[in-house]
């Protein structure tokens, strides 16, 4: 005897309808099981993906460019003084801030890309096929989409403009490797918009092979390396 | 990945021997370390991933009947490409002048994914002897190993590639141990200083951001010695023609180190 009603509460909440074909046959099980993964992976408030499909998406993307070498970029997005905003407008206002800049960042890009909340506050933008002279345009295409899209608080009658911070990587090519690593270096990026006084975009230099003067005089100024030359 | 219950059917550690700058030894550092470990029981194989200037076969004066290059093609299986080296370990030698793999390619990539998961089974430890330089062929083949091996000469020259090579990997690649052997040693002790003076600028400028710092281990060094420039010149191994040479013990000494506890 197999139980829907649990399943099928949780459907009608999130506005799905039954699925049509008889109960128990198999395409009902099929189309209810697509609803369930469906919704299991949808962040709730937003209907962009969560972060359990999001971190799929990634791993199944690092795997791809391994062995294509196809350019893919992912972008870390984030929300400026978000903890104002909700400190001063209310929690609502904050959902509704986070609804509209959900909207606006999957207003910005390909139906083949993936727009993801992976945080409170925070996004995640996964585009394969991005060739790397177009990430700087359209990680700025993504912000300025962002902060010209004003949200207007029912409960104060006015409207509030956001920002946010952009920091991006291209995913490594030819090479085995984490989705933890591509993360931590577009994270690595956000970081660096944040600390340079939000508002703009970050992404990371290609060169990351590159020895810089102040290395090389650290690396070569020991003493017994010294005496060699 | 998961260790087996049996240890005669534990899958191979794939070790990728690097340097960045070309010339330092990494396929000399590589045959005779192979030498040594076969000699303490391990069962070794080297694979010459050198594809573009494969030169194992010069450095120990083998001529390959079955190469990498013809199980790539298809034309041979890859157990008939596996050769025997002296001192007792297995070689798989490219073939020189492979210009076509000097590039990445998606059938590349393919290829020498299925080479190294077909060999685990049936070696202790499989060397990977990767080109010079931190070409995408390169950064490839060390992408593929479970630890890495950095050889490093007291040359100033020597030491920034190393170190942008080894930057370029903690920042792209998954985190994993990476060894140190400094070829050439003008001095007993220079090993630790050049590990040290590596490590220094690693902290201050690769290290900061990111979750798993990355921490050089010393394997050994390797004094220069006229034994070796004499071995290579007869194209036989340093621990076969001088096992008692200075370079040799360090060699030794070395794999010694690379032994599972």
């Amino acid at each position: 005897m197999l139980r829907f009603d649990a399943a099928l509460a949780l459907l009608r909440q999130s506005g799905q309808a039954e699925p049509s074909a008889a109960r128990g046959s198999v395409a009902y099980l099929q189309a209810l099981i697509d609803q369930l993964v469906d919704l299991s992976s949808r962040d709730v408030l937003t209907g962009l993906a969560n972060r359990r499909s999001f971190e799929l998406a990634l791993a199944r993307e690092v795997d791809r460019v391994a062995r294509s070498a196809e350019p893919a970029l992912l972008l870390m997005i984030d929300i400026d003084h978000f903890k104002r905003i909700n400190d001063s407008h209310g929690h609502a206002a904050g959902d509704l801030v986070i609804s509209a800049v959900a909207k606006a960042l999957s207003d910005s890009v390909r139906p083949m890309d993936l727009a993801a909340r992976i945080g409170g506050e925070e996004f995640a933008l996964l585009l394969p096929n991005c060739p790397t002279a177009f990430g700087p345009q359209v990680a700025s295409r993504v912000r300025q989409r962002v902060a010209r899209q004003a949200v207007t608080l029912p409960s104060e009658g006015r409207r509030l403009s956001v920002t946010v911070s952009v920091g991006g990587a291209f995913a490594p090519q030819w090479v085995r490797s984490t989705p933890g690593i591509w993360l931590q270096r577009a994270d690595q990026q956000l970081y660096r918009a944040k600390a340079e006084g939000r508002d703009r975009c970050c992404l990371e230099q290609p060169a990351a092979g590159s020895v810089s003067r102040q290395e090389r005089e650290m690396l070569l100024g020991g003493p017994v390396i010294q005496d060699l030359r | 990945m998961s260790e087996s219950v049996h240890p005669g059917r534990a899958m191979a550690r794939v070790i990728a021997v690097t340097s960045g700058k070309g010339g330092v030894g990494k396929t000399f550092v590589s045959a005779n370390l192979a030498a040594a470990l076969a000699r303490a029981g391990q069962r070794v194989l080297v694979l010459d991933a050198d594809l573009g200037l494969a030169n194992l076969d010069v450095v120990l004066n083998l001529c390959a009947r079955v190469t990498l290059h013809d199980v790539f093609g298809g034309r041979a299986e890859l157990a008939d490409a596996l050769q025997p080296a002296p001192c007792g370990f297995t070689v798989l030698l490219a073939g020189s002048g492979l210009l076509e793999y000097s590039r990445m390619t998606p059938v590349l990539h393919d290829r020498l994914v299925e080479v190294v998961d077909a060999v685990r089974p049936d070696f202790d430890i499989v060397l990977l002897d990767t080109g010079a330089g931190i070409s995408d062929v390169v950064l490839f083949t060390l992408s593929l190993a479970d630890e890495l091996l950095v050889v490093v000469t007291p040359e100033p020259t020597s030491l920034t590639d190393a170190y942008a090579a080894i930057k370029l990997l903690a920042t792209t690649q998954a985190a994993r141990p990476v060894r140190l052997l400094v070829n050439q040693a003008q001095q007993r002790g220079q090993g630790l200083v050049v590990r040290a003076q590596l490590q220094q600028v690693l902290d201050r400028f690769v290290n900061p951001p990111l979750d798993q710092p990355l921490q050089l281990a010393l394997l050994g060094e390797v004094p220069y010695d006229a034994a070796v420039r004499e071995s290579i010149q007869q194209r036989l191994l340093l621990l076969e023609t001088f096992p008692g040479s200075p370079a040799a013990v360090g060699i030794a000494a070395a794999a010694g180190k690379l032994l599972p506890p």
